[in-house]
């Protein structure tokens, strides 16, 4: 039967990973292709990067980056950050991009979903949407969490699946960076709305988190982190031999 | 020398590394000169299949395959490149395959009941088929080894060339055979090591 996946999430910034790792054994902490490798090497099932650079020359170097990740580690990736058009989808995927993740860039122009999906399949298209609760009201915001669409997240999550999105990476602000658990309201809440697979992300501080995810949600097909990974304080080895313990399948 | 057909669908490059990765020498060409000259052809594919198995028509690539398949040289198509290889498909309408394999393509969703969720995506176990040999294919690798799959659609009745199914709530044709031809539904390019060592088997197939 099919396992859920665990996903670590990495942010480049001028074709560098920004927070530092803290994994012994790496010549270079900040080298996406080698921490692309350690994770792929250590029972990661798929990995994230986030290009969070603005300029073209961080866009040209993440280019480069992500091809000579692509050309070493062979499980699915999945890449995102300024996902405006269809000729961003172009450049990521020439350079071995299994999927894009778009977020703003589909806010701005809802018909980039679509699009894209017609051109390289729904599966290639994962919708990220960041929320947060505004009034008691699940609302998607922007540009990093800064700014509120007052877009209803559900009614956007639901336009999105119609318009072709394959995925969908979940994140709520709320539970982000507070380590106290993944947002099982939220994430309920999608998984009653729409039926393409769900990656839940923002709150993962420890083993039980994600144990209490998949066991209260047994539709989410996905955990996405990143710092805990990153900084050793959750080995993706022992999350996945607890999870597999409990009854939770895992690739291993 | 690893042909892999461009025929202007998909993204080649995860392939192409694959190859590169594990030593075996590749080329990614849209020539049938060229792919005559190779030893054995590799045939990718996402998207649509109506779309896809008419490009590879137009293009003059299919007889290229067709041609190659019949010479005896090592076939082995991965994901739509591996249902294109059978008889027909049911995606949206009736479309003709290359039909090297007997069967033909059809929705997984009928199957596999209303909960589960399409595409199957997601990484699954290969369970090889009891009452035959294990296929050249897998000889590096085990059984209930996981494997990366996005797919909606799966070859059916296809008993006689079932190489290995996964369980999605029914169990679906993950990889066939028959003689030099070869296919995976998976993405043995995006399976970790033990997809790579798929590859590699392939490439020491005669």
């Amino acid at each position: 039967m099919i396992t859920k996946r665990i996903i670590p999430c990495l942010d480049v910034r001028n074709g560098r990973v920004v927070k530092g790792t803290n994994f012994t054994g790496l010549a270079d902490v900040s080298s996406p292709v080698e921490l692309g490798r350690y994770y792929s090497e250590n029972d990661a099932d798929e990995l994230v990067f986030y290009d969070i650079t603005a300029s073209s020359d961080g866009r040209r170097l993440f280019a480069d980056v992500l091809r000579r990740v692509a050309e070493t580690i062979f499980i699915p990736l999945t890449v995102g950050g300024g996902i405006n058009t269809l000729d961003d989808f172009d450049r990521v995927l020439k350079c071995g991009a299994d999927k894009v993740s778009v977020n703003s860039g589909a806010i701005r122009d809802p018909s980039l979903i679509g699009a894209a999906a017609k051109k390289y399949g729904d599966q290639c298209v994962v919708l990220s949407v960041d929320i947060k609760r505004v009034d008691g009201r699940f609302t998607v915001f922007a540009k990093g969490g800064r700014e509120n669409t007052g877009l209803d997240a559900l009614d956007w999550i639901r336009r999105g699946v119609q318009a072709g999105a394959g995925e969908l990476v979940i994140n709520s602000i709320d539970t982000d960076g507070v380590k106290g658990g993944f947002d099982l309201e939220l994430l309920d809440a999608v998984c009653q709305t729409v039926s393409v697979p769900v990656i839940a992300s923002g709150g993962a501080g420890c083993i039980e988190d994600f144990l209490t995810l998949f066991r209260t949600l047994p539709k989410v097909d996905a955990g996405l982190a990143a710092s805990i990974f990153h900084f050793g304080e959750v080995s993706i080895k022992d999350l996945k031999q607890t999870l597999l313990a409990e009854g939770i399948n895992m690739r291993l | 020398m690893v042909g892999i057909v461009d025929y202007g669908v998909g993204n080649l490059f995860s392939l192409q590394s694959s190859f590169a990765f594990i030593g075996a020498e590749v080329t990614v060409t849209a020539d049938a000169d060229v792919l005559a000259g190779c030893d054995r052809i590799l045939l990718p594919g996402v998207g649509a299949f109506e779309d896809a198995a008419r490009k590879l028509r137009e293009s003059g690539l299919a007889s290229a395959v067709l041609d190659a398949a019949q010479s005896g040289k090592p076939l082995l198509g991965v994901c739509l490149g591996m249902q294109m290889l059978f008889e027909r498909s049911f995606e949206y309408g009736e479309h003709e395959g290359l039909g090297l394999l007997r069967g033909s393509v059809k929705p997984i969703r009928p199957v596999i009941g209303p909960d589960l969720k399409v595409p199957h995506i997601g990484w699954n176990a290969l369970h090889f088929p009891k009452d035959k040999p294990v296929s050249p294919l897998f000889r590096y690798i085990r059984e209930g080894d996981f494997v990366y799959f996005v797919h909606s659609f799966a070859a059916m009745d296809c008993a006689d060339s079932v190489i290995a199914e996964t369980e999605y709530g029914a169990s679906l044709t993950a990889a066939a055979a028959c003689g030099n031809v070869f296919g995976c539904q998976f993405h043995p390019e995006k399976s970790g090591t033990v997809g790579l060592n798929i590859l590699r088997a392939f490439c020491e197939t005669s």
